[in-house]
């Protein structure tokens, strides 16, 4: 297993509600989340807005602290693991963001970009390194003198990608990589991250609120409901079979083909 | 998937040219004006006073902007003025932006209790007023180049720290923060290499205003006769000095407060030109 998640509780201090004196009053997000994540499965993880899809992730890829309960990163418990002696296992698990534009340094250029959590992990041969990554990503070599700005979205998305996987790790968390995509970049990543999931042999966990996207990548699918998971299953029974009334009400609201409408 | 964006190459603007041409004028006439300027900047001659520049009826030859009412010579007066306007801008300038600049930094990244010690300094510091402690300052350490530069960095340092501590927080509210802390990268290396590339446009538009602004503080204090030594020459001492004889002898007036404009203008708009040219974020 690269992920084992046992009863994980996370709570932040909601500082809309903090009182004058002393401290905000903390509000659950994730309310006891189990689940495991073999190595090379691609997981899905479906909910609603506000179901803390994000926070489960972040606290996954570590950016948050666990309240309680337990987060096994291929056998190494990392719950409370304090960021110095996180540090040295960071390449091996990585993310890759929703918005690109925030999420690449608008004063860096796409091979600095690229480059910088390489050297951090005193990989050598950079240059090469960068190329290479360029080229998984379907970019051509020279868009590494560019700064982000002067990229498309879609093209942005595919640098925040070649960051991730540049690093060689061994779990990758998408988080809406596709949403703030129009329908045609969103196909094109979607199919080099499942080439790239195949030629690297990747585990990767997916958010997303889209079903008719976790339907196409993912072989295993988590729905979560408040805080808490309500069903998880492989993807071909959970579509033939939801069993949560949960599940079958984010299925009811996927927009079907209709064979029979008419353009007009 | 090719285009030509990476390829813009953005000319200098004319505003770079301009300001950034008069400053370095200016830097060399302080730099060279003891072999620079015609005359000795001190020296009086009672026979020449108020001779007029040297286009006019009268006018003295040797003598190009004329003399002040003591006969000294006005351009070299100007020229040597600019040494204590340019140490002053530079020194007192830097000085505000290194202080202001380092604590906003930290209180606007690090948040916590950095930010909650330093944003209540700043508060109690900015309840005094500033001009006020700025003269208290000076009449309890004496007049001097030392006073000036403290008192400006004493009143403005706040302004960075305010304007900084804004900025880097809403950078490090970014994804591309969070992206370094998932590649491991420190919370002072995150600082340092992310967020710092990120708010030095502003921080230079800051800094470059700052020296304009301590040119000013400067004439001001010496107009006031709260700067350097009478004898030494200085804009603003020139200018109080020429605001007497307006009538009998304008150029004695204009000459240092046309500098003083264009020098204070120039750094003004030496930040925006910086930034048009440098700052690879084109807004
Ligand atoms: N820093 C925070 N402080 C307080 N509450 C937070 C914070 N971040 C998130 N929340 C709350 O936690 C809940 C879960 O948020 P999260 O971002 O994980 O949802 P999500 O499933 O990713 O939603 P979406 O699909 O809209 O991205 C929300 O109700 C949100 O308001
Ligand atoms: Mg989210």
């Amino acid at each position: 297993m690269i992920y084992e998640l046992r009863d994980l509780h996370l709570s932040l201090p909601d500082m809309s509600r903090k009182p004058l004196l002393g401290a905000a009053p903390r509000i659950e997000i994730l309310k006891g989340v189990s689940f495991d994540i073999p190595k090379g499965a691609v997981l899905g993880i479906v909910g609603g807005s506000g179901s803390g899809k994000s926070t489960l992730g972040r606290a996954m890829v570590r950016l948050l602290e666990p309240t309680s309960g337990h987060i096994l990163f291929d056998g190494t418990d990392i719950t409370h693991l304090s960021e110095d002696a996180l540090r040295g296992m960071r390449r091996r698990f990585q993310m890759i963001f929703q918005d690109p534009m925030s999420s690449l340094n608008p004063r860096r250029r796409v091979g600095g970009i690229i480059a910088g959590p390489m050297r951090l992990h005193g990989m050598d041969g950079l240059r090469a390194r960068v190329d290479e990554a360029l080229d998984m990503v379907g970019l051509p070599r020279s868009f590494a003198k560019r700064y982000p700005h002067e990229l498309s979205g879609g093209q942005r998305q595919r640098i925040g990608i070649a960051r991730a996987i540049a690093l060689r790790p061994d779990f990758i968390l998408a988080d809406e990589i596709v949403s703030g995509l129009d329908v045609s970049s969103q196909a094109q990543v979607l199919n080099l991250l499942q080439d790239l999931v195949a030629d690297l042999g990747l585990t990767l966990a997916f958010i997303s609120h889209d079903l008719s996207v976790i339907r196409r990548l993912c072989d295993r699918v988590l729905v979560l409901h408040h805080g808490q998971v309500v069903e998880q299953g492989p993807t071909a029974d959970l579509f033939a079979a939801p069993q949560a009334a949960y599940t079958r009400e984010l299925l009811d609201a996927i927009p079907l083909p209709d064979p029979d409408q008419v353009w007009r | 998937m090719r285009d030509a964006r990476g390829d813009v190459r953005r000319p200098i603007g004319l505003r770079l040219w301009l300001s950034g041409g008069w400053l370095a004028l200016l830097t060399v006439a302080a730099l060279c004006a003891p072999w620079l300027a015609p005359k000795d900047p001190l020296m009086q001659d009672l026979f020449l006073g108020r001779m007029p520049p040297f286009w006019m009826e009268g006018a003295e030859p040797g003598y190009l902007l004329g003399t002040d009412s003591l006969g000294r010579d006005v351009l070299s007066r100007i020229l040597y003025g600019a040494r204590l306007a340019l140490i002053v801008a530079l020194v007192a300038g830097t000085l505000t932006c290194v202080i202001g600049a380092t604590l906003g930094l930290m209180a606007g990244y690090y948040r916590g209790w950095t930010d909650r010690v330093i944003s209540r300094f700043v508060d109690i510091w900015m309840a005094f007023p500033p001009v006020l402690f700025a003269i208290l300052l000076i009449a309890v350490l004496g007049p001097g180049l030392v006073s000036i530069i403290i008192a400006i960095v004493i009143i403005d340092w706040t302004r960075f720290a305010r304007v900084i501590r804004a900025e880097a927080m809403s950078q490090g509210a970014m994804d591309y923060v969070a992206s370094a802390q998932v590649a491991g990268r420190t919370r002072f290396g995150t600082m340092l290499t992310e967020i710092l590339p990120n708010v030095l446009p502003t921080i230079i538009a800051l800094l470059t205003l700052e020296m304009g602004i301590a040119v000013i503080v400067e004439a001001i204090l010496s107009f006031v006769n709260l700067s350097i030594s009478t004898d030494s020459p200085t804009w603003g001492g020139m200018i109080a000095e020429g605001r007497t004889s307006v009538h009998q002898a304008w150029w004695v007036l204009v000459f240092p407060l046309i500098t003083l404009f264009l020098t204070v203008l120039s750094f003004s708009q030496l930040g925006e030109g910086l930034k048009d040219r440098f700052d690879p974020v084109l807004r």
